[in-house]
């Protein structure tokens, strides 16, 4: 599966923030990390900070800080605020949908969303953090 | 200084050990709680399968407060046994059950058990672990989340045994 650029780089975002806890960080510097522009993560910025999982803070040695459970947030919560993600909603017509063949195609698709929604929403940004920490130590990962 | 995510106290506070029989009692009572069902039959059958017979495998753990261990009061347990060759496996540690008092949740105790018999299962040679949690039951996915499980390479099916296929249609027989 693939998530939306949004939902990935806020992610990103977010477990730069909740593993520099002591830190601010700059759009700048976490967009460096990965590649993306400021312009980009500023907009991602801005929905995580409406959701109020992050602060930011203005002027110099401003920057994000990650606000939220660590955890208790989970990556359902972070991927939600930029996608649609769970299953089909009724009021959302398409074709096919009233036949046998639609009802079965949304029944195995009904399946994959609840596995996905129930993977996302059972890891939570300390999960993750430990997790990145593991698979960075397998390379030569660093901000 | 303020704990990270990935820290925690050293103290120790706990003593896991095997069960024994006095804590069985305990275990029923722990679990009835939790469920709201009382097993007694199926502890007492556990405890002659995980906490007596084949040590080196099965292993039925509990946690008590290290200042009265001898006190079979327990926090917690945690049930599992080595397992080999089912579903085409190699052999590898399961996990079938882990509770811990309400009132002592948040402290630590599930992870000190689930600690240990990975230590255990490590012991005896395994190098996985595995168990099984139902999609909805969000406490205990993010718990074994947090302890580093992923999802495995088995996919978990079942299916009504009310679909009973036409008789009619049935080219065998049932002797």
């Amino acid at each position: 599966m693939k998530l939306q650029i949004a939902s990935q780089l806020a992610i990103f975002a977010v477990l730069q923030l909740a593993a520099h806890e002591d830190k601010q960080l700059s759009v700048g510097e976490i967009g460096a990390k990965f590649g993306v522009s400021s312009h980009h993560l500023a907009k991602v910025m801005h929905v995580l900070g409406r959701a109020g999982l992050v602060r930011s803070t203005r002027g110099a040695g401003g920057g994000y800080q990650f606000i939220g459970n660590p955890r208790r947030t989970t990556l359902l919560d972070i991927v939600e605020l930029f996608e649609n993600f769970g299953p089909h909603r009724p009021d959302a017509k398409t074709p096919g949908d009233v036949t046998g063949e639609g009802r079965a195609l949304r029944e195995v698709l009904a399946e994959v969303d609840d596995i996905a929604r129930a993977t996302f929403g059972s890891i939570t940004i300390a999960t993750m953090v430990r997790l990145v920490e593991r698979r960075s130590a397998e390379g030569h990962d660093t901000l | 200084m303020p704990m990270t995510i990935t820290e925690r106290s050293t103290k120790k506070t706990v003593i896991i050990r095997r069960a024994r029989s006095a804590d069985v009692a305990h275990v029923i009572e722990l679990d009835a709680q939790i469920t709201g069902v009382a097993k007694p039959d199926y502890w007492h059958d556990a405890f002659a399968s995980y906490g007596e017979s084949r040590p080196h495998e099965r292993f039925f753990l509990v946690a008590t407060p290290i200042n009265r261990p001898a006190e079979s009061q327990i926090l917690g347990f945690i049930l599992g046994e080595i397992r080999a060759w089912e579903f085409g496996s190699e052999p590898c540690g399961w996990v079938f059950a882990l509770s811990v008092k309400p009132d002592v949740r948040l402290h630590g105790i599930a992870q000190a058990l689930f600690a240990a018999i990975s230590a255990k299962f490590k012991e005896a040679g395994t190098t996985k672990m595995r168990t099984m949690v139902a999609r909805d039951n969000r406490l205990h996915l993010l718990f074994f989340r947090g302890e580093g499980m992923m999802a495995g390479p088995y996919i978990q099916l079942e299916k009504d045994l009310d679909e009973e296929p036409n008789p009619d249609k049935r080219w065998w027989e049932i002797e």
